[in-house]
């Protein structure tokens, strides 16, 4: 029989409904997997008895003639930023630790509803905050793949970092990721494997550990732009609970997926051409554009003038929104306390959260904290909203003159952990060029390129009108065929 | 604008995060750097722009005016709410003493 885990969504769903394999056979396939993975570091808790109960329930609902749902039979890692009911949720924080919610997140739920099983909580960068997974108090995670003939441990990128560990393992065949300022785009460009970031809106926020909450968006993380396409379809929708949901309907992506870009217009950004950017990173958005130049599309220069200060605006706004979400962790409803001897109420929230966050989580606290505070708001955080709305109308100028725009997600592949810890702002750096399109809230998607000079993984972004995941998928198709994108990393752990 | 220790004291203090005099020392550097790479945003011109909070143009909604509309997020949930709690007593989030 076929190695099941080397299968994707698509696969599996359709395997699964033919009777090639059942449900059961897939999650006891990669339950051992993920078992066998444990160096990797990829997953906080299992849960393979989640895993197996899903699929037993896809495989009767089968043999009772019943419909299956989109991901049926299909399990997944789920970044442990959702709330899963009765499974710990962390967000990669000690403040978190053995915090068991007592409801499911609306996005980890219609995942099960269409049929989808649960292989684990997957680790992550503390709170969803860096760019290498190296923040989590779960230890770093590693990715799978290597320099050429050497065995140093490579960063997954973060925040998602164990999302994209696993999926690229092999290990899941997809998994849910975050991004806030590029979470599920750089890990997924660092590791060889697909992701989407939808329309801000689209995915309900609603059970999400919070970050900054005018940017944070689900989205899945998976091998290849179809199952990114029918992952998406389960996750988004609707969420009355969700203040900031988008109220419409969403498109069967899967079935309207097309590769032909006869007619469209690729916007290239001129500015995206920065200093620091590795050559082969250039060299791949070259052969990008001659690609989606084949597959039918006009290539046209576009100028995003404002993309030097989407990243300093970015963190602002963050830390701003970030400083505010965090002050529900204060030791009285969930999560961690520290109670020194004889101290009052002031006391132990300072303690509890000195000893419950991270460093970069309480660098992040200081600065939104800062930037909020009386006298600096209107210089810092006024202007960095106001600079947000310049960058937003730089994409919807641009869109004016293409349908989608093609440029690299990150300026190097990855790197090895602990070689960027020196100094935050070096890390920071990483996110400049998925940062806009957060800001601006519009759809991106990581697809993978090519390797590098030293066998490492390299992604070229699109990203697409608002609503207009179709456009940014059906580009990524065209990229995908082209690319032909068949490495993997080989197995050490 | 650089931040000194004793500016980063009171921000540490405003968002009641405990920090020792070693971990002062190590993050005032570290936040001066961000605020000095932030400052370049005060090149942008923006005249006449007005701040953006939301991203994609969306209207707020009204619920339904039913009580526990949601049973999901309504009322009725004491247990759920304290199971987490480090503290729960007699139906309550249990806190220190507070005396003013």
């Amino acid at each position: 029989m076929t190695d099941l885990t080397q299968l994707g969504v698509k696969d599996i769903r359709d395997g699964v409904r033919a009777g090639d394999f059942t449900a059961r056979e897939v999650a006891t396939s990669f339950n051992a997997a993920v078992a066998d993975a444990a160096a990797l570091n990829a997953f906080i808790v299992t849960t393979p008895d989640h895993a197996l109960a899903a699929a037993d329930a896809v495989d009767a609902a089968r043999a009772a003639g019943e419909q299956l749902g989109a991901m049926a039979g299909v399990p997944i890692g789920m970044k442990d930023l959702f709330a899963t009911n009765g499974v710990q949720t962390t967000a990669a924080s000690h403040i978190l630790e053995g915090f068991t919610p007592r409801y499911e997140s609306t996005v980890s739920q219609k995942l099960w509803d269409a049929g989808a099983g649960m292989l684990g909580k997957l680790n992550l960068d503390q709170f969803a905050m860096g760019s290498s997974n190296e923040t989590s108090y779960f230890g770093n995670v590693s990715s799978p793949w290597r320099k050429d003939g050497s065995n140093q441990p490579m960063s997954p990128g973060g925040s998602s970092g164990g999302s994209s560990s696993a999926v690229a393992a092999r290990i899941a065949p997809a998994a849910t990721g975050t991004d806030t300022g590029g979470s599920i785009r750089q890990p997924a460009a660092f590791t060889g494997i697909c992701g989407i970031k939808p329309t801000y809106g689209r995915c309900s926020r609603w059970g999400v550990v919070a970050f900054a909450s005018s940017l944070d968006q689900a989205g899945p993380m998976a091998r290849s732009v179809e199952d990114c396409a029918i992952m998406l379809g389960a996750m988004a929708g609707f969420d009355p609970k969700d203040a900031t949901s988008l109220q419409m309907d969403v498109p069967d992506w899967e079935a309207a997926l097309n590769s032909d870009l006869r007619g469209k217009k690729v916007g290239i950004p001129r500015e995206y051409r920065m200093e620091g950017t590795d050559q082969a990173i250039l060299d791949s958005w070259e052969q990008g554009k001659a690609w989606l130049k084949d597959a039918g599309a006009e290539i046209v220069d576009v100028s995003l003038p404002h993309t030097k200060y989407a990243l300093p605006a970015y963190y602002i706004i963050a830390p701003a929104e970030a400083s505010s979400n965090l002050a529900r962790y204060d030791g009285v409803r969930y999560g961690l306390r520290d109670l020194p001897d004889g101290s009052g109420l002031q006391d132990m929230y300072a303690a509890t959260r000195a000893a419950g966050f991270g460093d970069e989580v309480k660098r992040r606290i200081l600065i939104g904290t800062y930037v909020l505070s009386a006298g600096f708001y209107d210089a810092y955080y006024t202007q960095a909203q106001k600079v947000r709305a310049l960058v937003a109308r730089d994409f919807e100028r641009a869109f004016e003159q293409c349908d989608v725009i093609l440029a690299p997600t990150t300026p190097t592949a990855s790197f090895p952990l602990g070689s960027m810890n020196e100094d935050p702002l070096t890390m920071y750096l990483n996110d400049v060029f998925a940062v806009p399109a957060s800001l601006a809230g519009l759809p991106a998607m990581s697809v993978p390129a090519t390797i590098n000079e030293h066998g490492l993984p390299l992604g070229l972004q699109l990203v697409g009108r608002p609503f207009d995941e179709q456009g940014v998928l059906n580009a990524g198709l065209a990229i995908q065929q082209r690319a032909g994108f068949t490495a993997k990393p080989e197995k050490w752990w | 604008m650089s931040v000194d220790k004793a500016t980063v004291a009171k921000i540490a203090s405003l968002a009641r995060i405990s920090m020792d005099d070693a971990a002062l020392d190590r993050m005032v550097p570290e936040l001066n750097g961000i605020l000095q790479w932030v400052e370049q945003l005060g090149e942008v011109d923006v005249t006449g722009i007005e701040p953006m909070a939301a991203v994609i143009p969306n209207t707020l909604r009204l619920r339904a005016d039913v009580i526990d509309a949601d049973a999901l997020t309504g009322g009725g949930r004491q247990g759920d709410v304290l199971a987490n709690a480090p503290a729960a007593e007699h139906g309550f989030f249990g806190v220190p003493k507070v005396i003013e």
